[in-house]
């Protein structure tokens, strides 16, 4: 029972987030648009050999950001609105359970936007030089960074504010995070304060295992902040009725 | 007060000195009832009695600050992952994903329970058919009504909470909904619902407790609620006009005991004994007067209700 109920849930999820236009815009269009745009454009003119050896570890940092705040976010936002975690709340699927189906249903789209941004990247010359495996496990750690801090958004604020504010921390953290130009290009007070924030961290570790560079253990420690702190801060003040 | 069964399996639910705040507000205030197997019980209460709140300490969504309650002999909170698999809940409003078709969302609540109705032949049940192609968001107030009752007795529940199943509802998809909680009851299916309509509560419920701010007020069947309240009254609508001092002295009453409320009503302050309503016939038989309606003897639920809440405002 407990498997088909999961499956069942993970399933409708991912019809639900299919059948919500604007959402692919955000997890798919934006980011190979980013790919192809700032690689194409020389606008970045970064240290790397090629634009695209930097942009794929950022566009792909992006993407877990798109997943797994915004669109988790807006979505679990609407439906703590609608009462339908209210109404799941009587039915024997658990809180857990819930849990369970929504991460498999981010998970998914991110294996879908990895595979068509390594194949975008690599179709306009991108090649990995590094740990492929240790890219994956950090992407994995920023999934529940973002998911925290998008599900703790979805169960405090009003549906409609937190559709606002997920939507301006996304193109805030993009512009500060490192990831379609480097953090150099900015200011430095702005770029010691852009270290702290989850974007730079995730897409600058990230970039520095596919690249094989030096790696950024501060950068590393901020990461793994969020990721304890966000799902903590979510569980402690997540409210299922709005 | 009807007595508490004695046998716990013979109870679905058991409410027991409950009281709830919410901040100041003492939203339930002391309550005690309990609802016998294959009941259909009424909770009815003007907004704000605390209907809501009640319903949803049982279904598990809040605790109560003292007392407590059992659904099936369980705690609701404790004992969740045992009881929601034999409870069908049906909210006041909401609760249904926008974008998914009422199909899809029964096919899903089903595979949440072990042994589920058929999906399509519930939706055919509630009168949905013609409506698989439509998001739930497109339906109409009344059709996601419909949706979520299907939603409640998807998993072959034991006992069902229905908060205000018919609000909303079009005469048609009322009686719908009103056979099929009586096919729940024939099915000894234990029935908890809310509700403001008292023609809904006269015509489903075995028992119904009144609940004006957070207490009980009374409680028994709707004929027992309704024979305490005897009136010491006959109302009558006939042509207006009539002869209000001829009337009092065929009746055998004074004449400040008949008036005509509005025009063609007449209210006598008397008891309707089998004598005076024989009278009050011939009365209008000699004048040729045609009676339009007759109450007698007993006030409605209604009556009963508006008084009852209104003593304990």
């Amino acid at each position: 029972m407990r498997s088909r109920a999961l499956t069942a849930q993970a399933r409708a999820e991912t019809v639900l987030q299919l059948r919500q236009g604007e959402n692919l815009i955000v997890t798919l269009a934006i980011p190979l648009g980013i790919l192809v745009f700032f690689a194409k454009v020389d606008a970045v003119s970064t240290d790397y050999a090629h634009p695209v050896d930097f942009l794929v570890p950022g566009v792909l940092s992006l993407g877990v950001m798109a997943a797994a705040m915004v669109s988790l976010g807006i979505a679990t936002g609407f439906e703590r609105r609608y009462g339908v975690l209210k109404r799941l709340g009587s039915t024997p699927l658990s809180r857990g359970g819930l849990l369970a189906a929504k991460t498999a249903t981010v998970l998914a789209l991110e294996v879908v936007q990895v595979v068509l941004v390594v194949v975008v990247g690599v179709s306009i010359g991108w090649h990995a030089t590094g740990g492929i495996v240790a890219a994956i496990a950090l992407l994995l750690v920023g999934t529940v960074a973002f998911a925290g801090l998008g599900l703790l958004l979805a169960g405090t604020l009003r549906a409609e504010t937190n559709l606002a504010v997920a939507n301006a921390l996304f193109l805030v953290l993009l512009f500060l995070g490192g990831m379609a130009y480097p953090l150099a290009k900015l200011p430095t007070a702005l770029q010691d304060f852009a270290k702290l924030l989850p974007a730079a961290a995730l897409s600058e570790t990230v970039r520095a295992v596919l690249t094989s560079s030096a790696f950024p253990v501060g950068e590393l420690v901020v990461l793994l902040v969020w990721a304890v702190t966000m799902p903590l801060l979510a569980a402690r003040f997540f409210r299922w009725e709005e | 007060m009807t007595e508490p069964t004695a046998d716990p399996a013979a109870v679905a639910v058991v409410v027991a000195g409950l009281v709830k705040h919410y901040g100041a507000v003492r939203a339930v205030d002391g309550l005690t009832f309990d609802v016998a197997r294959g009941e259909v019980f009424g909770l009815l209460g003007p907004n704000g009695a605390g209907k809501t709140t009640t319903v949803e300490i049982l279904e598990g969504y809040r605790t109560p600050d003292r007392g407590h309650v059992r659904v099936l002999g369980l705690d609701p909170v404790a004992d969740a992952g045992v009881v929601r698999p034999r409870i069908g809940v049906m909210l006041q409003e909401g609760g249904l994903y926008p974008r998914l078709k009422p199909l899809e969302l029964l096919r899903l609540f089903a595979a949440y329970y072990d042994d589920p109705e058929d999906p399509a032949a519930l939706l055919d049940t509630v009168g949905l058919t013609d409506s698989t192609t439509t998001m739930v968001r497109r339906l109409s107030g009344g059709q996601a009504q419909r949706l979520s009752l299907a939603c409640a007795l998807i998993g072959r529940p034991d006992v069902v909470f229905l908060d205000e199943p018919t609000a909303g509802m079009d005469p048609h998809a009322r009686a719908t909904t009103w056979q099929l909680v009586r096919d729940l009851k024939a099915r000894s299916v234990t029935v908890l619902l809310t509700t403001h309509a008292m023609d809904e509560a006269e015509q489903l419920c075995d028992r119904v407790a009144i609940i004006a701010g957070g207490k009980l007020a009374a409680l028994g069947s709707p004929a027992e609620l309704t024979r305490h309240a005897v009136a010491d009254e006959i109302w009558f609508a006939a042509a207006p006009g009539l002869d209000c001092t001829a009337l009092a002295a065929a009746l055998g009453v004074t004449i400040a005991d008949v008036v005509e409320d509005r025009a063609g009503e007449y209210v006598v302050r008397a008891a309707g004994t089998p004598a005076r309503i024989a009278d009050l016939a011939c009365f209008l038989r000699d004048r040729n007067v045609t009676l339009a309606a007759l109450q007698a003897g007993r006030r409605s639920l209604e009556e009963v209700f508006l008084q009852i809440t209104a003593e304990n405002a």
